[in-house]
């Protein structure tokens, strides 16, 4: 009997979570691996035609979008870690008994909605708001500038939204070097920069490599920032499948994009994996 | 009566509106739910396009329908003032308990959210509901998902309604709907930056306001433009069309002249300067300026805007036809029209509401006369014989498979 229950608790404790996942997460994911291959419209019904067609139009028709995603994830990715790296740094080995208090105030914005924290950027950026006005009247700038509507507005956004996800993974890393190892860097003569260089960073880099992870996935996904900050010319995928799916009610284009981007973000990740050396990715997200 | 200092009305419309409300989760939420029944067959549809309806449709469906005393109507949010007088005066008058709930933010969302339902012959709760001449109207019409009225109980909408309603494109005769309001699509400018006066749909392709000029991004409202700018009637165009239509706005496009194709956020664009001219509902411009002081102009173009109505219908399977179809001839009562219009500011299919109003500004002082007749004499309310000669209806899709093409012509300008 007891062997039995032995045998039966990981099963059992496995299974809430377990269905959960299944309920929310494998049965739509197959759904729309479904819709993705089927034919229709949404008046006369979607039917299961195994139509890889769908495929090839949807990137044909919206690879320029694809391509500027991952080109902003990116470059958020890097600027996110030339941004958080000095902070988590600095938390980590000057933050003292304070360091809970300022790993609060980095999360601080994010008590407020995401979407409200984007729609203010835009009252502060926009061309006669608060902060261009006064610049254009004093003749600073030319009556026709603009900072929403570009690139560069987009990518400031999902920088700042992203910014937490790529403090706390470097920090929790850093936090974890032992102080004694850099003393004897130290000891051994290294210079402060050769100690950063051989010692802390590469023992930061799983942080970096969590925070990538955490911040490159949703910033190339991302459509809120575009949408809000953006114009036209800065139309993200993630903006496109919304609009495949919920005004053009095209299912099927609209699964297909998503389960494209879900395969070029996936062999992204591993490449990145293979590339910085980390055999398992998930031990790494996990540590 | 009319405090000036609410929230602006076109605001919270647009924030309500917002592509990233609830029911975006809502939508995605009940996708997932059809999940396991979608893996297994498909996405059941209803297509059986139909040209013509039977002519006993309206006896067989009305043959076995009662009275039940009370009716569920789905709305758009702002569309009716929110202490709902003309409902408690339905009430008064027949007893008929009314539900009234702003559910309808977008037509895409909401035919996709009730389809499921209608198509498995369920009732969605609601048995009146208000909906714009766009695709997803086609969408309902060809899916049989709307009640033929019988126009036998629709005297006030026989003596009242403009006579033009009957001959639209998308439901010659009313067989299917009556118009709840409409509104104009056309252009909005702020005076202030452009000192010259705006007339013209060529316009919005003046190279001089590079950047500074929005457009719609519904399809139908943007291609509509392209059309109207490219000669072309909208509501007459053919597929051969459209790619003209879209080769105009793509020229506008490449020309760095749009700034963003906006939805409803457009009149905080143009509040706040991002734009000085763009595609305007003519609603929106005229409470931008009731609340906010803004003196916007609002022109239908010369060479033609569009207009759109929002219709109410009665669903297929709803479960108190009889009464909904009371409720919707008792808002064309005079009185009830007039008041509908006073407080909504869209354009009111009832054209003797607008003596009515003048009348209820006889009786005012003040402030609130001078709202009232502002309203009333608002072209963009009741628009003359001028303006309806320059107003064109939007494209009517005969299939499904046409809205498709469609779509995809003029997507990849809005996509950028």
């Amino acid at each position: 009997m007891d062997r039995v229950k032995r045998t039966l608790t990981p099963y059992l404790l496995v299974l809430p979570g377990g269905l959960w996942l299944l309920l929310f997460f494998a049965v739509p994911m197959a759904t729309m691996l479904s819709l993705s291959l089927q034919e229709g419209d949404i008046v006369n019904g979607f039917v299961f035609t195994g139509h890889w067609q769908n495929y090839v139009d949807s990137i044909s028709a919206y690879q320029t979008q694809l391509i500027r995603s991952l080109v902003y994830g990116a470059i958020t990715s890097v600027i996110l870690i030339v941004l958080a790296f000095p902070v988590a740094y600095w938390i980590a080995f000057y933050g003292g008994k304070k360091k809970a208090t300022y790993l609060f105030l980095i999360l601080l914005p994010f008590f407020v909605s995401f979407v409200l924290r984007t729609i203010s950027w835009r009252m502060l950026l926009t061309d006669d708001g608060v902060l261009l006005h006064p610049l254009k009247e004093a003749g600073l700038l030319p009556a026709g500038f603009q900072v929403l509507g570009t690139a560069g507005a987009v990518i400031s956004g999902l920088v700042y939204s992203f910014l937490p996800f790529m403090v706390l993974p470097i920090y929790v890393a850093l936090e974890r070097i032992d102080p004694r190892v850099v003393e004897a860097a130290r000891d051994l003569y290294a210079s402060p920069l050769t100690s950063f260089r051989k010692i802390i960073f590469p023992l930061a880099l799983p942080g970096v490599f969590a925070g990538v992870l955490m911040t490159f996935v949703p910033a190339t996904s991302d459509y809120v920032n575009s949408e809000l900050l953006g114009s036209s010319g800065t139309t993200m995928i993630g903006q496109v499948i919304q609009s495949q799916f919920l005004s053009n009610s095209d299912y099927p284009s609209a699964s297909a994009l998503s389960f494209t981007l879900m395969a070029v973000l996936l062999i992204g990740v591993f490449a990145y994996a293979r590339a910085l050396g980390t055999e398992d990715v998930m031990k790494v997200a996990a540590r | 009566m009319f405090p000036t200092n609410k929230p602006d009305p076109s605001l919270l419309r647009g924030m309500t509106r917002s592509r990233l409300g609830r029911r975006d989760a809502l939508r995605l939420g009940g996708l997932s739910a059809m999940g396991a029944f979608l893996a297994a067959c498909g996405v059941e549809g209803k297509g059986k396009p139909q040209a013509s309806v039977a002519p006993d449709a309206v006896a067989k469906f009305w043959a076995d329908k009662t009275q039940n005393g009370k009716v569920s109507f789905a709305g758009w949010p702002l569309y009716m003032d929110p202490k709902k007088p003309e409902l408690k005066k339905f009430t008064q008058k027949t007893g008929i308990q009314v539900t009234y709930d702003e559910v309808i933010q977008e037509m895409a969302p909401w035919f996709a959210k009730v389809q499921p339902q209608l198509s498995a012959g369920q009732s969605i709760g609601y048995d009146v509901m208000v909906i714009t001449n766009s695709s997803q109207f086609g969408q309902f019409r060809d899916s049989g998902f709307l009640a033929p009225l019988d126009h036998a109980k629709l005297p006030n909408y026989a003596a009242n309604a403009a006579k033009s309603y009957a001959t639209s494109s998308y439901d010659p005769g009313n067989v299917f709907s009556i118009p709840y309001a409409s509104g104009i699509t056309g252009i909005a400018y702020d005076p202030r930056k452009i000192k010259e006066p705006i007339t013209k749909l060529s316009d919005l392709w003046n190279p001089k306001y590079k950047g500074k000029v929005g457009m719609f991004r519904d399809l139908q409202e943007l291609g509509n433009f392209g059309l109207l700018a490219a000669g072309i009637d909208p509501a007459r165009s053919t597929e051969a069309d459209w790619q003209k239509g879209a080769a105009k706005l793509k020229e506008q496009k490449e020309a760095g002249i749009v700034r963003n194709y906006y939805d409803q956020a457009y009149v905080d664009a143009l509040g706040k300067g991002e734009v000085w001219m763009t595609m305007a509902w003519s609603g929106d411009i005229f409470q931008k300026n009731v609340s906010d002081g803004t003196n916007f102009k609002f022109v239908i173009p010369e060479d033609g805007g569009t207009i759109w109505t929002d219709n109410m219908t009665i669903p297929v399977t709803a479960e108190n036809p009889v009464d909904a179809i009371m409720l919707m001839d008792f808002l064309y009562e005079l009185e009830n029209a007039t008041t509908l219009a006073e407080y909504i500011n869209y354009v009111c299919p009832v054209p003797a509401a607008q003596a009515q109003m003048k009348k209820h500004a006889a009786a005012q002082t003040g402030e609130d006369k001078a709202y009232l007749l502002s309203v009333a004499e608002s072209p963009l309310v009741f628009p003359g014989e001028a303006e309806y000669k320059r107003l064109h209806y939007y494209v009517d899709f005969n299939t499904a498979e046409e809205k498709k093409d469609f779509e995809r012509v003029f997507q990849p300008i809005v996509l950028g």
